[in-house]
């Protein structure tokens, strides 16, 4: 969906076809954020702009973060930061891949209780990868498996 | 003053002197000495044909001989390039890249020096047209060589970071802007070096060897500053193309990377 890998076939944010849409424009627009996010500066604030420092403090990260290294962030500090760095380009759709899977109780609820803000003001798709049944008994508005090769609507 | 002759004999106890290597690295368990033999043995066959392919050439002096020998040069130093490189672009493309960049770039300059600046009679005149155009392609080589190298192990090292950067909404050329300086400055380091170090460290070997043939060293030294000049122009050009090139290939209409495209050199 974000258009990374050759493929058959159309995918459409409202009325925008990806493949006419410039493949770097649809990708700012339909924001993926892996599991393992990467970071080729040095520091965390060449990678994020300066207004992102409420969203720092927001999800449970000192507002000092920003002046951290990159070497030096815990698994889960990139995850929560690689967050914020991709909703910060104001997506009109995200596709999230596990994004709470190395934070504990705390910061995961933070995590939702962050995004569900924003997305109160910012109303978009939200893909969300995730292996725990509670969060999606929390969260979803629509629940599909993979069973097998083939995507099916669990109810 | 005119050259001294210089006997096969006198040459076989140069030779004796990478004997005497050799023997030295089988004493001393090393383990270099059948590479260095093989290719002292190489220099001497290969320099020794050369020899009398220029006799042959600059005894006739058509432009036709000239240019079939240039596109011998440039082919082997294609070959060279891919052979160099440890992820390779499939489909001829790592060939293709490599012979168009140096062609553009070492013939272009080697034509304008000839033509414009030193202006023999006529331009392809084969005594100064084979060995320009030979320093420039070994030279223009080793950069396309390195750049290429560089550019396809970083993006095959990077492909997460490219990737996610990607995810980001950046450009091919911003997502791979990093690794294309990098390139570009390892394809071009080796020429600036020897600028800089040119007459201070080192006396590049055109100059030694006019010298040694008797040209007066201030003529001598103005040839080796526009054999460096025209190295540099064409060492560049040459990495700059084959260095966007590259990263044109790796990365597709819809700006993917497609590491489906290189293969590992086995």
């Amino acid at each position: 969906m974000a258009d990374l890998e050759p493929h058959d076939g159309e995918v459409w944010l409202g009325e925008q076809a990806q493949s006419l849409t410039p493949a770097n424009d649809w990708r700012r627009q339909v924001m993926m954020v892996p599991a393992e996010s990467q970071w080729w500066a040095d520091t965390v604030s060449e990678h994020l702009a300066d207004e992102c420092s409420a969203a720092v403090s927001a999800l449970g990260l000192p507002s000092e973060a920003m002046s951290w290294q990159v070497s030096r962030l815990s698994s889960g500090e990139k995850q929560r930061l690689a967050l914020i760095r991709a909703v910060a380009l104001a997506p009109s759709a995200l596709l999230l891949d596990e994004p709470t899977a190395n934070l504990d109780s705390e910061a995961t609820a933070a995590v939702e209780c962050w995004l569900l803000n924003w997305l109160k003001t910012h109303p978009a798709p939200v893909l969300w990868v995730t292996h725990d049944p509670a969060q999606i008994d929390r969260l979803a508005g629509r629940h599909l498996l993979i069973e097998g090769r083939r995507l099916v609507d669990a109810q | 003053m005119s050259v001294i002759e210089l006997q096969w004999w006198q040459l076989g106890l140069a030779a004796l002197m990478v004997l005497a290597l050799a023997a030295t690295t089988v004493a001393t368990r090393l383990q270099i000495a059948r590479p260095l033999l093989i290719a002292a043995t190489r220099t001497v066959i290969q320099l020794a044909l050369i020899g009398l392919v220029l006799e042959a050439l600059f005894a006739v002096g058509r432009l036709g001989w000239v240019a079939l020998m240039a596109l011998v040069m440039l082919l082997v130093a294609a070959r060279e390039v891919m052979a160099r490189q440890k992820y390779r672009l499939t489909g001829g493309w790592a060939f293709g890249i490599g012979s168009v960049s140096m062609f553009v770039s070492a013939f272009s300059v080697t034509v304008l020096t000839l033509v414009v600046i030193i202006g023999p009679e006529p331009w392809y005149l084969p005594q100064y047209a084979i060995p320009l155009l030979g320093m420039l392609l070994g030279n223009t080589m080793t950069g396309v060589a390195l750049g290429l190298d560089r550019l396809t192990e970083s993006v095959w090292r990077q492909r997460a970071v490219i990737e996610n950067r990607l995810m980001l909404g950046q450009r091919a050329s911003e997502a791979v802007g990093d690794i294309r300086r990098e390139a570009m400055r390892s394809g071009l380091m080796p020429i600036i070096n020897a600028m800089a170090a040119a007459g201070i460290v080192s006396l590049p070997g055109m100059m030694t060897g006019q010298i040694l043939a008797g040209t007066a060293p201030a003529l001598a030294v103005k040839y080796q500053i526009l054999i460096m000049f025209a190295i540099a122009a064409g060492t560049g050009f040459g990495t700059v193309f084959a260095v966007l090139a590259g990263s044109r290939r790796l990365l597709d209409d819809r700006q993917r990377l497609r590491l489906d495209r290189l293969s590992k050199a086995p």
